[in-house]
């Protein structure tokens, strides 16, 4: 092996053949929704159009979805900032008995297939009687969102100084002010990457929510069902793309705000 | 309570270091500050509840749910522990299930290694600056973005009048893919209805949780000793062989728990691209819903779980935790 440091060819070329395989095939959606054939999948199209988008804007059934998606997102959201911030600042910097269980126990909702989480809640719904409702799908939702709040606030706590806490005190805040003024301020854009990556998460979830929510339908629900049973194929695509801006804004918003510190926004999903 | 309230303050203040309490935050304050236990069970009780009630009470609803059974002429379930119940998963058609999702699951973590390792190591080794950022956002962006409509590309790709028959057309190759898909097992009636096709959106949707550990254990392998397989004459080759593989394997092992695991639970990709036998993601979800056995629906949940377990025990004995 020569000690120069230029790849070899193959490996460039897998590298970037690699690359294009997770990003070219995203493309074609928003191809598709400029086509004017509703009934296939053919490829080129036939032709294009920009009429889908004014369709899917007057398509009734698309909006409730839509309203519950952003809801179960901004308040599953907002409890797993409260839950996820919580339990940083709990498992940062101290070790405690029980602590690698706890994290372990923050993690599992993730980790787990969400088939396992999806049908664990609906055991649970079963044998307590409790019947689908909007809180039922935040409960899943919220569970899963702990970890990646979590994920990034803890990576901020541990690159907090300590000094700057006890120079607080020092000059004589109580805990609550050095939390207010200090703290707070330290954690804010680790805790709005979390909250965007927690509301992505959320709002595109799919798995988990089949099995919490009953007759109710989230805008996941909604793309899975126009999926299985298509009709005006291309309005699913504008709806695929609204989804995707959804997503894709906050995680790279995330991105920017995570940018060269230690943390990761994501570090596994 | 406040300051004024003491008549010497000043001389007070001057003389100890202790401030006097302006108030119950700093009552509260100081309390936490002499019982650190104190605060870590303040802050923990919240999160610690919501979790063990809502999630660890879920699982073990999931458990309990799994030894009830169905009452085969009423329909409902009889809450009473049995075991008739996981008797039922070793049925030919349900063991069937099984071993289908199975094999997918090593045959999607085989190519995610497959079709992840030159990004990996080339991300790790030779992207500097800007190209490292790229690779990285390259890789990221994928993983936080939507999964329906990565799924949903796919099912645009694969369909018979879709981009790969018409590419395949065009360089007159698709006596080639006809070929394949004429395939017993695999193959089907287009891309989109066969097993290769599930196999790639897989593939797809779940090859950067491969690629983000494999990345982390090539970065630490150090340049000295590439430097010294060269010195003692190894060739590239032997060099992968022999030391690069082994000490990226813990990354490899981490990356293919994703791969496997997340294979073995999902329900979304068989049922939109697929063949009509179903993976245990798709028998969870219709015994739950249509067929109102949540018992069995319970039980078929729990195999992926007793699977994982076998399986992170064996990669916990391969050191695969330090590369997480």
């Amino acid at each position: 092996m020569r000690s120069d440091n230029r790849p070899p060819l193959i490996l460039t070329v897998g590298a970037i053949a690699g690359l294009l395989f997770l990003h070219l095939p995203i493309l074609l959606i928003f191809l598709y929704a400029f086509t004017t054939d509703e009934r296939t999948y053919q490829f080129p199209p036939p032709g294009l159009t920009t009429q889908w988008f004014a369709v899917a804007w007057n398509r009734a059934d698309i909006w409730p979805p839509l309203y519950l998606s952003l809801k179960v997102a901004a308040l599953s959201t907002v409890m797993a900032l409260i839950l996820g911030t919580l339990c940083a600042a709990a498992m940062a910097r101290t070790r405690f008995f029980g602590r690698d269980q706890i994290s372990l126990l923050i993690i599992l909702p993730i980790a787990l297939p969400g088939i396992i989480t999806g049908m664990s809640l609906r055991s649970a719904f079963s044998i307590m009687d409790i019947p689908f409702s909007t809180w039922t799908i935040l409960m899943g939702h919220a569970t899963f969102c702990i970890v990646i709040v979590f994920n990034n606030a803890v990576a901020r706590f541990r690159r907090l100084s300590g000094s700057i806490v006890e120079a607080s005190m020092d000059l004589g805040a109580n805990g609550f002010q050095t939390f207010r003024h200090v703290i707070l301020p330290n954690l804010g854009s680790a805790l709005l990457a979390g909250g965007m990556l927690a509301f992505a998460l959320s709002f595109d979830e799919v798995i988990v929510t089949t099995f919490t929510a009953g007759q109710q339908s989230t805008l996941p629900i909604w793309m899975l069902n126009e999926l299985v049973r298509p009709r005006q194929r291309p309005v699913t695509n504008v709806v695929a793309i609204v989804v995707f801006v959804t997503t894709f804004v906050p995680i790279l918003i995330a991105y920017y705000l995570t940018r060269g510190g230690s943390e990761t926004a994501g570090g596994g999903k | 309570m406040t300051l004024a309230a003491q008549p010497s303050d000043r001389t007070q203040a001057a003389r100890s270091a202790i401030l006097p309490e302006r108030g119950a935050g700093d009552r509260v304050s100081a309390l936490l500050w002499r019982h650190p236990n104190l605060l870590l069970a303040a802050l923990l009780i919240l999160p610690l509840g919501w979790l063990v009630v809502v999630y660890l009470g879920s699982l073990s609803a999931l458990l309990l749910q799994s030894f009830y059974s169905i009452d085969e002429f009423s329909g409902q379930i009889r809450r009473e522990f049995t075991l008739s119940t996981y008797a039922e998963l070793f049925r030919p058609a349900n063991m069937d299930i099984i071993i289908r999702t199975v094999a997918m699951s090593a045959a999607v973590t085989l190519g995610a290694v497959v079709i992840a390792f030159p990004i990996a190591y080339f991300a790790a080794r030779y992207a500097r600056g800007h190209w490292k950022a790229l690779f990285y956002l390259g890789v990221m962006l994928p993983l936080w973005s939507s999964y329906l409509v990565k799924v949903y590309a796919w099912k645009l790709i694969l369909a018979r009048e879709g981009i790969i028959t018409w590419a395949t057309d065009g360089i007159g190759a698709s006596a080639v893919l006809n070929g394949i898909l004429a395939l017993p097992v695999i193959g089907g009636t287009s891309l989109s209805t066969s097993y290769i096709g599930t196999w790639l959106v897989f593939l797809y949707v779940w090859l950067p949780y491969m690629i983000l550990p494999m990345q982390a254990s090539l970065e630490r392998v150090p340049q000295s000793m590439l430097e010294a397989s060269a010195d003692l004459g190894a060739s590239r080759w032997q060099t992968m062989r022999t030391v690069i593989f082994p000490l990226a394997l813990p990354g490899i092992i981490a990356g293919s728990i994703f791969t496997f695991s997340l294979t073995m639970g999902d329900y979304i990709i068989p049922q939109i691209v697929g063949s009509s036998r179903r993976f245990i993601g798709q028998a969870v979800y219709q015994l739950q819903g249509t067929a109102g056995n949540i018992p069995l629906a319970a039980a078929f949940a729990v195999v992926p779980i007793v699977i994982m377990l076998i399986y992170l025990t064996i990669a916990r004995r391969k050191g695969a935790f330090d590369a997480l």
